[in-house]
């Protein structure tokens, strides 16, 4: 088992494209650290210095007490599930899943051991001698699990492994996937452009925007107290709801000519600035006694959930609550809103403006 | 996925296919079928009379230890031909799959050969090997080689094999390259984290997901060796010294045209039409259930 850090890593990709601008964090022994972004942040690349299949332009990657700037990939001690998984075709399940131990040189009986054991945990067993082509996505997606697993490696490595399967066998294997990781105690690092996902499996979570980090910790942290308008709107789905405000005074920003309350305001802040101001769809609460009356344009209804979209002091909103709370005709609705749950960011830079 | 396109009426597929169909009636069953019937002809020497001689004629070529020889000849040389022009190709395009930037000139440049008409790589590489003015005749003496493909027969059998084989290298190169290629990069990035050399991912991963491309190319250079290496033959060596370097292509054409026993010529050429049509059907046959993984 082993710990891994990244320390100022730079990516610069023949022609001079810059894919990763610096990046530092760690993930702690058997962490689980999930990288997220929009395409193109440079997540894949990131992974891939770490696997060693691309080079590392500056900065140092440690995987326990070893800088493997240097290293081989074959010595780097790691697994990684690719997105095509990339099972190799002509090889059945068996050597698929052997090939790697079989390469180091395992003898036969202990690599025939870890293959079975392997398989019994990913419940494979029954196809360890077919070819990946005889295989569906998700049994596909289990051997390349298995064959990271085998090798009990001290890092796995995900690159967006769950994005080529329908949307239910995601939903189970994400959770199987978590599972493992946990049994195994495992040191992990998966990318992927999925929020859900990256919420549901991280215990750090990064998210990356342009070949930076713009925000990094407990995935709940981030969801809560998001760094950026960037990080804000990509956590979460329905995305935050963004609109122009401008400040009162402490405490209080004013969206239109609608009034709202703000616990976290930097204190730097004059009345009279722009400001934009976050709200979570689901953080404004419909009530009777609410003092905000927002007009309804529209309903979706999600089953469990319904999604209003509406106006606010003039700015468009989508707001979502618990099925069958309000009539679905209905015009206007009254919110109210938790102080400390209005976020404030910069107009210029997008930063947050919280204390 | 498939399209099918639907025509109206008869007429026009039929008159779409007919250039196709005429072509090959010309070029292939009249001369097919002319051979077939001239082989059971004997002629007389002066060209006088003709007689039916049913397959005597075939007896007559097969039972000949010349004919037999000639088909050991021809048999190394197309074992031989394949051989020196597939294994610089694979090795040339590994390097070229390798090669990100400025690919392109690289891959011209090695599909150039294949434009050349085979008289001329014929002509080309006699030159290159001449006892007297040779550029690799002289480095060879210069190495204490001993060199003179036009007194040695083994020396003028390997002239026509460097020079088949070289035009047949760039052939093989596109279809290799195309090949590798084919093979997604994350397969070979899979096999460097488990662990195994560039050497050990060439057998056990590139070469036998190559397979099907290897098993093709592999008939195609031997229908090329035996059908298609007429031109540089004539070129360097017209068959000699001796008749170490007539192949059966070659035979067909000097006892025919040369020797002027079109009967036993039509023979040949009647069994070579047979070894084209089992190399096909082989062909077809694994092109159907394929060398697949
Ligand atoms: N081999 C390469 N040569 C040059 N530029 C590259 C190369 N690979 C990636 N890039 C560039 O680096 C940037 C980051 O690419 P990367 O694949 O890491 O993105 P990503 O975050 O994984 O995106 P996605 O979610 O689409 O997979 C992109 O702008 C891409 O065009
Ligand atoms: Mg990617």
């Amino acid at each position: 088992m082993a710990d891994v850090s990244l320390t100022n890593v730079r990516k610069v990709y023949a022609g001079n494209v810059e894919a990763v601008k610096g990046v530092s964090f760690d993930i702690p022994d058997g962490g689980f650290c999930v990288l997220v972004g929009p395409s193109g942040c440079g997540k894949s690349t990131l992974l891939r210095m770490v696997a060693g299949l691309e080079a590392i332009t500056s900065g140092e990657c440690r995987i326990g007490a070893r800088v493997v700037n240097e290293v081989e990939p074959a010595d780097r001690d790691i697994a990684m599930v690719f997105q095509n998984y990339a099972l190799y075709p002509h090889m059945s399940v068996y050597e698929n899943m052997a090939y790697g131990l079989r390469n180091r040189g395992t003898p036969k009986d202990e690599i025939d051991r870890r293959v079975k054991e392997a398989a019994g945990i990913l419940a494979i067993e029954s196809f360890l001698d077919r070819k990946p082509r005889a295989l569906s996505g998700g049994q596909r997606q289990r051997v390349a699990m298995g064959r990271a697993i085998v090798r009990k490696p001290q890092v796995f490595l995900f690159d967006e492994p769950l994005s080529n399967l329908d949307a239910k066998l995601r939903v189970q294997m994400r959770v199987e996937i978590k599972k493992l990781q946990r049994a195994l105690g495992v040191t992990s690092i998966y990318v992927t452009h999925d929020q859900v996902e990256a919420m549901t499996l991280s215990d750090k979570l990064v998210v990356m925007s342009n070949g930076r980090v713009e925000q990094m910790g407990v995935p709940n942290e981030v969801y809560r107290k998001p760094a950026s308008k960037f990080v804000a709107t990509f956590i979460g789905s329905p995305p935050m709801n963004i609109a122009k405000g401008v400040v009162r005074g402490p405490g209080a920003v004013a969206v239109g000519d609608v009034v709202l309350p703000v616990s976290d305001m930097a204190a730097d802040l004059k009345p009279g600035d722009a400001i934009e101001v976050g709200l979570r769809p689901e953080d404004l609460i419909v009530r009777g006694d609410g003092s905000l009356t927002m007009q309804v344009d529209f309903i979706e209804e999600l089953g469990a959930t319904q999604l209003f979209h509406g106006t606010l002091g003039g700015a468009h909103l989508v707001i979502q609550a618990a099925s069958g709370l309000v009539p679905s005709e209905s015009k206007t609705l009254n919110l109210a809103i938790d102080p400390a749950k209005v976020h404030l960011f910069d107009v210029g830079t997008g930063a947050r403006r919280g204390r | 996925m498939e399209r099918k396109v639907v025509f109206p009426g008869m007429l026009l597929p039929y008159a779409l296919l007919a250039p196709q169909i005429l072509i090959i009636l010309v070029f292939f069953y009249v001369p097919a079928g002319q051979a077939l019937w001239m082989s059971t002809l004997l002629q007389d020497p002066l060209g006088l009379s003709v007689q039916f001689v049913g397959l005597e004629n075939f007896q007559t070529v097969l039972s000949d230890p010349a004919y037999r020889q000639t088909i050991a000849r021809t048999m190394f040389f197309s074992v031989a031909v394949t051989v020196c022009a597939m294994v610089p190709a694979v090795l040339l395009a590994l390097m070229a799959d390798r090669v990100v930037r400025g690919a392109m000139p690289y891959k011209t440049i090695l599909i150039i050969p294949y434009a050349i008409a085979p008289a001329v790589a014929g002509a080309l590489w006699l030159f290159l090997f001449n006892p007297s003015v040779g550029v690799v005749s002289y480095y060879m003496g210069r190495l204490g080689l001993d060199w003179n493909p036009k007194i040695d027969g083994s020396h003028a059998m390997w002239l026509i094999i460097i020079a088949s084989a070289w035009k047949q290298i760039a052939y093989n190169f596109v279809f290799f390259l195309a090949g590798l290629q084919s093979i997604p990069k994350s397969l070979i990035e899979a096999a460097q984290i488990d662990g195994a050399s560039p050497r050990r991912r060439f057998w056990t991963i590139i070469f036998p997901l190559l397979s099907p491309t290897t098993f093709f190319l592999i008939v195609v250079n031997f229908v090329y060796a035996f059908f298609e290496t007429f031109g540089v033959i004539h070129a360097a060596t017209q068959g000699g010294p001796g008749k170490s370097t007539e192949i059966m292509i070659y035979k067909v054409w000097y006892d025919g045209f040369i020797a002027q026993d079109l009967g036993r010529s039509a023979a040949q050429s009647v069994i070579l039409m047979a070894i084209v049509v089992a190399l096909t059907v082989v062909q077809f046959r694994f092109v159907e259930r394929k060398v697949h993984y």
